[in-house]
């Protein structure tokens, strides 16, 4: 991709001046403005919560192997699942690949030195873990138990639990957001290498460039909205509670105005790890540049035209209803666009099945079925009868969990050469992979039946004739818990004690694989100048190792 | 761009311009306009939004990448609001379904 001319090959992790080693101590990292280091701060504050909220799961599937639940009260059951999903959704999977990968690569990709505002980066960090600890503060003086989404009229007149401390938790970290997607919006408008044209650019960056969009449009509406919830709550300002002149239905609005493209925050950068794992695992140019490039863009702008299908039953308007079920069946276009360019980049490639690949390829089998069990719930029709229903847990599981979370791992499994510069037990992370694939299905697929057979989500007892499929999604559960497990502890292992690697372990293209590994502080010696398209692998003369 | 100098003046006068207009809907909201009410109110915000967008924040000294993104924030808003009315101001269109009482009087010929 680069005519960069940086003699890596010879001189030994250890010995050379890198980010890593460049400065030592608490001080150093606290106080860093490398983009390099806020990546690996952030890594560790999202894995941090990853394994939290991830423990409320447990939790919560332990306690559903019996019908009558097997573990906890029904209000702590209620706390157990508002905790998980508050957690996953805004402390891990939100910032999850933008704001490692993202932060580590995007001046990596485009040949820029840091991003363009790095004390801003560093403010983000800064205000994330502030929002964690305000969110952790809640979970430890009693939880709260609204369920992730703060629905009025509960959340602001009847729930006892600590809902102020949560919301404050999430509006304070949304800011870190805003921040992150500004810092990537200038930073790719103008910090591009020479000759890195905005059609030369590695997919994945379309994809965060996309994803900075909704950050920077979507993230204030959710700031005004928990703000006008705590004004109600505080001072009972009549907004969302009909008793004092409120809608509870706007609130649904305002939520799921940036709730939803929430969702394709998550998901989008996902789709850009994919991009860089299918095309450099098949040898491959990309099938459909442009296409997979605006199709980021169309899903970005079509996510918040969507919202309302998430309240088809809670008394919208039927007509507004009409609207949105038409509008929702539109984001399914973009999106298989990227799919059927990701299978067609598979065609007669040459495929190796290394660690980073296997999560790629489980990616699109489980992106697909979440997104078309999606379109069962953007019908009007078969949404009453799913509605609220554990296939809607199903459903954005396999999206969330099933895509983001598969790409999010096989994106930290692809570049964690070029992070720390050493290489992880092959074997392991493969079997690792399919650990998690075997787990995940497992602990989903039955949800699915689970919700079209009729048993509604969040409730702490259910039927007996249930029972089968509730034992087999938590023994999944149990299996994709070690399956997470084994990556921390291979990956941590690898960093003292891995291989060293070279500086492209994979052979991919892509300037971040010019440099050394792991990165010297400024990136790069001399900005290099590019010349070629990306994913040029068919003139490529880079050999792995 | 952002090195553009503007002089004090300039923002002494949108401070003083924007006083005034909070003093207009202060005004205002003791005069009755009927279904105006709301009208009036949200022009005179928009017209200090402008004055802050465009001077304060250096909006009207800005190049056009500046300017399309607060049109994007501007065109977001407007499908926020848009989408929210089309359920808020449809929903009495749906007749509310009255049971079976409806067919009374036809089954009463018969029974």
């Amino acid at each position: 991709m680069s005519t960069a001319t940086i003699d890596v090959h010879e001189v030994p992790t250890g010995s050379r001046v890198n980010y890593l080693n460049a400065q030592y101590g608490v001080k150093s990292w606290l106080l860093t403005t490398d983009h390099k280091r806020i990546a690996l701060l952030y890594l560790a504050s999202i894995t941090l919560m990853f394994f939290v909220g991830g423990f409320f799961a447990v939790l919560m599937r332990l306690h559903l192997i019996e019908p009558q639940g097997a573990l906890v009260q029904p209000e702590t059951y209620n706390k157990l699942f508002t905790m998980h999903g508050v957690i996953m959704v805004f402390f891990f999977l939100v910032p999850s690949i933008p704001a490692t990968l993202g932060n580590f690569l995007v001046p990596m990709m485009i040949g820029a030195r840091d991003l363009a505002f790095p004390k801003l980066n560093l403010l983000s960090w800064y205000i994330y873990v502030i929002g964690a600890i305000f969110t952790l503060y809640a979970v430890i003086s009693g939880g709260v138990d609204t369920g992730w989404t703060f629905y009025t009229p509960y959340s602001s007149s009847f729930s006892h639990t600590s809902v102020v401390p949560t919301a404050l938790g999430v509006f304070i970290t949304g800011f870190s957001s805003i921040l992150t997607g500004l810092n990537f919006v200038v930073t790719i408008h103008k910090m591009r290498a020479p000759g890195l044209t905005w059609f030369r650019l590695p997919l994945f960056i379309w994809a965060i460039y996309a994803t900075s969009i909704i950050f920077i449009l979507g993230t204030p509406v959710i700031a005004i909205t928990l703000f006008l919830l705590f004004l109600e709550r505080v001072l009972h300002i009549g907004i969302f509670d009909p008793a004092i002149g409120g809608d509870p239905i706007l609130f649904q609005h305002l939520f799921w105005f940036y709730s939803h493209p929430a969702v394709y925050i998550m998901i989008l950068p996902g789709m850009g790890v994919m991009s860089e794992l299918i095309t450099c695992f098949s040898r491959k140019r990309i099938f459909g540049y442009s296409f997979v490039a605006f199709s980021s863009l169309a899903i970005a702008i079509i996510s918040f035209l969507v919202w309302g299908h998430h309240m088809f039953v809670t008394g919208q308007s039927i007509y507004a209803g009409l609207i949105f079920s038409v509008l929702s069946f539109m984001v399914a276009i973009p999106s298989a666009v990227k799919v059927f360019n990701w299978t067609a980049t598979l065609y007669k490639g040459s495929i190796s099945y290394d660690a980073p690949m296997l999560y790629a390829l489980g990616f699109i089998g489980l992106f697909t079925m979440g997104g078309l069990t999606g379109l069962f719930l953007a019908s009007l029709a078969t949404d009453v009868h799913l509605n609220g229903t554990y296939f809607i847990v199903a459903h954005f599981h396999y999206i969330m969990v099933g895509g983001a979370v598969m790409a999010y791992l096989g994106g930290i499994h692809f570049w964690w050469p070029k992070i720390t510069g050493r290489l992880y037990p092959d074997g392991w992370a493969r079997f690792a992979a399919l650990v998690i694939f075997v787990g995940f299905n497992l602990t989903f697929f039955p949800q699915f039946m689970l919700g079209y057979l009729g048993m509604p989500r969040r409730y702490a007892v259910y039927p007996s004739e249930f029972q089968v499929l509730n034992v087999m999604s938590s023994a999944g559960a149990s299996i994709l818990g070690i399956g997470y497990l084994i990556p921390l502890i291979y990956l941590i292992w690898s960093m003292r004690y891995g291989p060293t690697a070279g500086p492209n372990p994979w052979g991919a293209k892509g300037l971040e694989w010019t440099t050394p590994s792991p990165p010297p502080t400024e990136n790069f010696e001399e900005i290099p100048v590019v010349t070629e398209e990306a994913y040029d692998y068919a003139h490529s003369t880079v050999i792995r190792g | 761009m952002s090195e553009h100098i503007v002089p004090v003046k300039t923002y002494i006068g949108i401070f003083v311009a924007l006083l005034c207009l909070t003093a207009l809907t202060t005004g205002v909201a003791y005069v009755d306009l009927g279904a105006f009410n709301t009208v009036a109110a949200l022009a005179i915000a928009v017209a200090k939004m402008l004055l802050v967008v465009l001077f304060f924040m250096h909006v009207k000294y800005s190049g056009g990448l500046t300017k399309v993104f607060i049109l994007a924030g501007v065109l977001f808003f407007a499908i926020l609001v848009t989408l929210t009315l089309a359920d808020e101001l449809t929903r009495h269109w749906s007749p509310t379904p009255t049971g079976w009482g409806t067919l009374a009087p036809l089954l009463s010929r018969f029974f």
